[in-house]
């Protein structure tokens, strides 16, 4: 009977809420299962924060990737614009003496920008979004050590403030073996993320522009027919993709303080890894952006359990997300197979 | 019925997948790690070790020397993390020692840069951090214990000496010294203190300095940058690799195009030195002569950090920065020994 009644609610729910579903549950299962089998750090609630603190900007970014993931399109200069946000940030702030609201501007302007050209590119030139955007990903990293090559840390003072910046949650630190009690505290970074995470997830659910992604992303030429303005929400997408990789790129440079040609290596993979774990389907027309978020938690608790496990050998890491990609995968594609059977019958 | 028992099967058949893809990783590993920190959290001190990657053979001896140094026998519980490179990760690794109470961390920095917030919060919750090989700049000295590592920048002056001393002997004019410089990360220690050591030689003596580019400690790297300096300049005939990988590489884009490796500089061939002396390719190379001279620089770090957490153990205050002994190693009988700042050091034929 109970069966039964699990199969109604999957015939009843659509292809993203289905999705977003599984995710969360995998994530929850997995959590208490790192709290239950590895014990030690996980139990307490900052490995949570420390997670979200390190991960502010990956979520900001796979929301964006997400967004033109879902309109059919796909971006990987995310990372490149990441690093050039921060080292455009940095030289501005230490050899231009610049203050903190001119760089927000500034990495608000490279990420708008991109969205402007890449948009144009793709949408109005009809030229492939994946060569687009990887010519932006060269582009963005030649650029950043053209602007500087060495590494090199912020030393302005009002930045360093924001940087240090927490917000303690109360009522969630601990007490350690040595009897120093640890607060509990998330960054400035997190909160932004957050907010973005509401923000979008509002508009794709209630708004016209965001039933028109999904429209666009699922078939272009109904979506035509339908009366959207395709080329303009191809645009929109990238544009909205491009100015989160600012914004993300900014809080990551918030959190790392520094400005290096090395930053957010491979970050863009790791956005579209977690829009797929998301529920976000490549093909385009399904994906939500609360299951993106769940997405980024997954893949960092993965990150955090194989690190914990004190796996002597870094490919591990690479290696369980390759495994626990297939599984959602393939749990994914199960869940809509039956799904599809079950509707026909 | 049949193809509904079939859907939950399936998705359980997953369910199963996921959770041993979850536990099997953790289950050896760890279990005996959460028993530590609770059961026997007395028996043994659990100690975090963020190291930065494993990008040449001289890190994968130093992560060696430090696992075998740290075992459960010697009344050590280690929890090592590769950091791929990454400062992000060592900072995320170092926040979850500190939420796993490890009682001390020791810290291989990927930069130099970047530690105040994190160091601050190790000291917060009342955990010494050790340092090892790179320096941190910090505003403050006292957020790290102490420091473990080689002094990059005399292992350079030592290099500049051979460099000069050999260059003397084969009747080389000071003008008559072409020299490109393969760097390694750009920002680490070990190049900032290598590329000074040369450099300033080179200004001192009047050597041409042709090019200083990035080679990234990787074998790899060191191939492409050499074969794009083969193509700027044609008449290079120093070599000077901040390690062994990237020498290695060099030599073979050397060879590749045509040029004869080794110290018979008059005649036409390319002079390699280079710093390390882990790499066994590369200590027969220098047997050999294809590399002309190599710097040591000792990885085994493992059983001075151990001694320094037990003076910390016993109340004790170590020195801030403890320096390691380092060799010179070449085949060339010509130079048997250099003098830096006074000292004389002895370059050892037999290795």
């Amino acid at each position: 009977m109970k069966e039964k009644k699990n199969e109604s609610i999957f015939s009843k729910m659509n292809d993203t809420n289905l999705l977003l579903a599984i995710t969360i549950v995998i994530f929850f299962v997995m959590y208490i299962g790192a709290v239950v089998i590895q014990g030690g750090g996980f139990t307490k609630p900052q490995m949570f924060f420390n997670i979200l603190n390190a991960n502010a900007a990956l979520i900001i970014t796979a929301v964006g990737m997400s967004i033109v993931m879902i309109s059919g399109g796909i971006d990987i200069s995310v990372g490149g614009v990441v690093a050039l946000v921060s080292m455009c940030c940095a030289v501005y702030l230490d050899y231009h003496d610049g203050s903190i609201i001119g760089s927000i501007f500034i990495a608000l302007g490279i990420g708008i920008a991109y969205g402007l050209v890449q948009g144009f590119l793709v949408a109005y030139l009809d030229i492939q979004p994946f060569i687009v955007s990887l010519a932006g990903m060269f582009f963005a990293r030649g650029m950043t050590t053209i602007v500087n090559t060495a590494p090199f840390n912020v030393a302005d003072e009002e930045f360093n403030v924001l940087k240090l910046t927490r917000i303690n949650v109360p009522f969630m630190g601990s007490v350690n073996k040595k009897g120093v009690y640890v607060p509990a505290y998330v960054e400035i970074g997190v909160i932004v993320a957050l907010l973005i995470v509401v923000l979008l997830f509002v508009v794709l659910r209630w708004t016209r522009l965001g039933r028109s992604f999904y429209a666009v992303g699922g078939n272009k030429q109904s979506a035509l027919m339908m009366g959207i303005n395709v080329q303009k929400t191809r645009f929109l997408s990238h544009l909205i993709c491009s100015t989160l990789a600012g914004i993300g790129g900014y809080v990551y440079f918030l959190h790392v303080g520094s400005g290096s040609a090395s930053h957010a290596m491979g970050m863009e993979m790791n956005a579209i890894a977690s829009s797929i774990i998301g529920g976000t389907m490549l093909t385009g027309g399904v994906g939500n952006i609360i299951g993106t978020l769940f997405g980024v938690l997954s893949l960092s608790t993965i990150q955090n359990i194989v690190a914990s496990a004190g796996l002597d050998q870094a490919w591990w890491t690479g290696i369980t997300i390759a495994a626990m990609l297939c599984i959602f995968l393939l749990i994914q594609s199960v869940v809509m197979a039956q799904k599809k059977k079950a509707l026909k019958s | 019925m049949n193809r509904k028992l079939k859907r939950v099967s399936a998705l359980l058949f997953a369910a199963a997948l996921l959770c041993s893809c979850g536990g099997k990783n953790t289950a050896d590993d760890t279990e005996s790690f959460s028993d530590e920190n609770y059961s026997q959290a007395d028996e043994y001190t659990t100690v975090g070790f963020s190291q930065l990657g494993a990008e040449s053979d001289w890190r994968s001896a130093n992560t060696e020397s430090m696992l075998s140094a740290f075992t459960e026998e010697d009344g050590y519980s280690l929890i090592y993390m590769n950091g791929q490179q990454k400062q992000a990760n060592q900072i995320t690794a170092i926040r979850t020692f500190i939420q796993q109470e490890v009682e001390y961390i020791v810290l291989a920095p990927a930069t130099e840069d970047g530690w105040d917030s994190v160091l601050m919060e190790a000291r917060e919750a009342g955990i010494p951090v050790i340092l090892v090989d790179r320096r941190v700049n910090t505003s403050d000295k006292n957020l790290y214990s102490c420091w473990v590592g080689s002094d990059f920048e005399l292992e350079g002056r030592k290099m500049a000496a051979w460099i000069g001393e050999y260059a003397k002997k084969e009747g080389l004019l000071p003008e008559d010294l072409h020299i490109v410089n393969i760097q390694g990360s750009i920002g680490s220690t070990a190049q900032i203190g290598r590329t000074r050591g040369l450099a300033n030689a080179a200004r001192d003596n009047g050597w041409d300095l042709c090019a200083e580019i990035s080679g990234d400690f990787t074998e790899t790297k060191g191939r492409e940058v050499m074969a794009a300096l083969l193509k700027r300049f044609d008449n290079i005939n120093i070599v000077y690799c901040e390690n062994d990988n990237m020498a290695i590489g060099a030599i073979d884009a050397l060879e590749s195009a045509g040029r004869k490796v080794g110290p018979d500089i008059k005649n036409g061939d390319v002079c390699v030195v280079s710093f390390d002396g882990v790499n066994e390719t590369a200590l027969d190379y220098c047997r050999s002569g294809k590399i002309s001279c190599i710097a040591e620089c000792n990885p085994l770090h493992g059983p001075r950090v151990r001694a320094l957490i037990e003076a910390l153990k016993d109340g004790k205050t170590p020195d801030k920065f403890n320096y390691v002994d380092e060799k010179m190693f070449s085949c060339i009988t010509q130079v048997p020994e250099i003098e830096v700042a006074g000292q004389k050091y002895p370059v050892e034929s037999d290795f």
